[in-house]
């Protein structure tokens, strides 16, 4: 029966422990999928290559239906997990910039920290714009953004209950626009790659 | 040897796999995967390093800090393990190298400043929307969180948005 931490199970040195090895796992395969080369990561935004789309939807999908399976089986009680608690506002406000950051910097916080620690110079850049970033929020935070952040609270609302059906046909419903996406995505990707030389793709690995 | 620099894996096979590593977050120990909680971590550290008072006033820290040690955190230990994995696997596909990613049309200095004013946006940008691609979306969508579906809606259709605009920075 999990969680284990929060059921007390494991101890806080094993969940540590276990945060190492989880963790070496998320790393190796964003660096496997080609996550520490920026010009993967952008290709989505441009239809040159659609890897994220795929990589992100299939994680999102595959941990949603199977802690979907293993809530319903009893293996995990999902009321005991992080929840998020849902500010609509600053999320949107706060999601755009994380958008402007994407487009212009080519990494995400995650992807940048993989770059980085293998050698990629941009993807070392970026960490310290990101650091810069987080400084100059938490130093202007109570005068700049601390109302913001904490307005339009909705609590710990669920999707699915948003939207008045149920869990499984939520999940159900994005695997098929998933797999739709990831459909779309290839023709697209054909499409704009159609007139580039085998050079031009080589970087990109497709 | 093959050459596998250019070479990845499959990304449903990717995609599965970290799929995997997110349930047993969840899991082991309730948490989902992130990466700008690690961050804030980090920076709340360096308050606190440099002064308690401080770091305990700060309506940013404070209810960090009074936690006890900013860096005895699972955020902070899955980062150090997002950092030894992407060094495991660029050392087998042979991607261990100094190098600067980029579009071919463009300088190393205009990538470089982009890349810095792009990480300066992500980095208000998660402390204000509550986590990042992976803690506020991925996460989020993994226990059908509302809030992951609106991070997930402005961060990508943001980026198709804005995309145009900054379309010579990268085709």
């Amino acid at each position: 029966m999990g969680p284990l931490y929060p059921l007390g199970i494991i101890n806080e040195n094993v969940n540590l422990l276990t945060a190492f090895f989880i963790g070496v796992l998320f790393g190796g395969m964003l660096e496997a999928a080609g996550f520490t080369n920026t010009r993967k990561l952008a290709g989505v935004f441009y239809g040159y290559d659609m890897t994220v789309l795929k990589v992100f939807f299939t994680a999102a999908l595959t941990a949603a239906a199977g802690l979907f399976l293993m809530h319903h089986y009893g293996l995990i009680d999902l009321t005991k997990v992080f929840y998020p608690h849902t500010y609509w506002l600053p999320t949107l406000i706060g999601g755009l910039l994380m958008a402007l950051g994407f487009i212009i910097g080519g990494f995400c916080p995650g992807t940048s920290f993989c770059a980085a620690s293998t050698g990629k110079i941009d993807g070392i850049v970026f960490v310290v714009g990101v650091f810069i970033g987080i400084y100059f929020y938490a130093f202007t935070y109570e005068p700049l953004f601390e109302k913001l952040r904490n307005s339009t609270a909705m609590g710990q609302v669920n999707v699915a209950d948003w939207l008045g059906i149920s869990q499984g046909l939520f999940i159900l419903i994005m695997i098929v626009i998933a797999i739709a996406s990831f459909i779309f995505g290839d023709w697209v990707q054909k499409k704009v790659n159609q007139n580039k030389s085998p050079e031009d793709l080589e970087d990109l690995g497709l | 040897m093959k050459d596998l620099k250019n070479k990845y894996l499959n990304p449903y096979i990717a995609g599965f796999f970290i799929g995997l590593a997110l349930i047993a977050a969840y899991y082991f120990s309730g948490e989902g995967l992130g990466s700008s909680g690690a961050y804030k971590r980090f920076v709340i550290a360096s308050f606190d390093a440099v002064s308690h008072t401080y770091a305990l006033k700060s309506h940013y820290s404070g209810s960090v800090v009074s936690n006890g040690n900013p860096l005895s955190s699972w955020l902070v230990f899955e980062i150090l393990g997002v950092v030894a994995g992407a060094i495991i696997s660029a050392a087998i596909f042979g991607r261990l190298e100094w190098k600067i990613g980029k579009s071919p049309k463009i300088s190393n200095k205009t990538r470089l400043i982009a890349a810095f004013i792009g990480g300066i946006f992500w980095g208000v940008g998660t402390q204000l929307g509550r986590g990042c691609t992976s803690g506020l979306v991925m996460s989020g969508m993994a226990v059908n969180s509302l809030s992951g579906y609106i991070g997930l809606i402005a961060i990508f259709g943001g980026g198709y948005l804005f995309a145009y605009f900054f379309r010579k920075l990268w085709i």
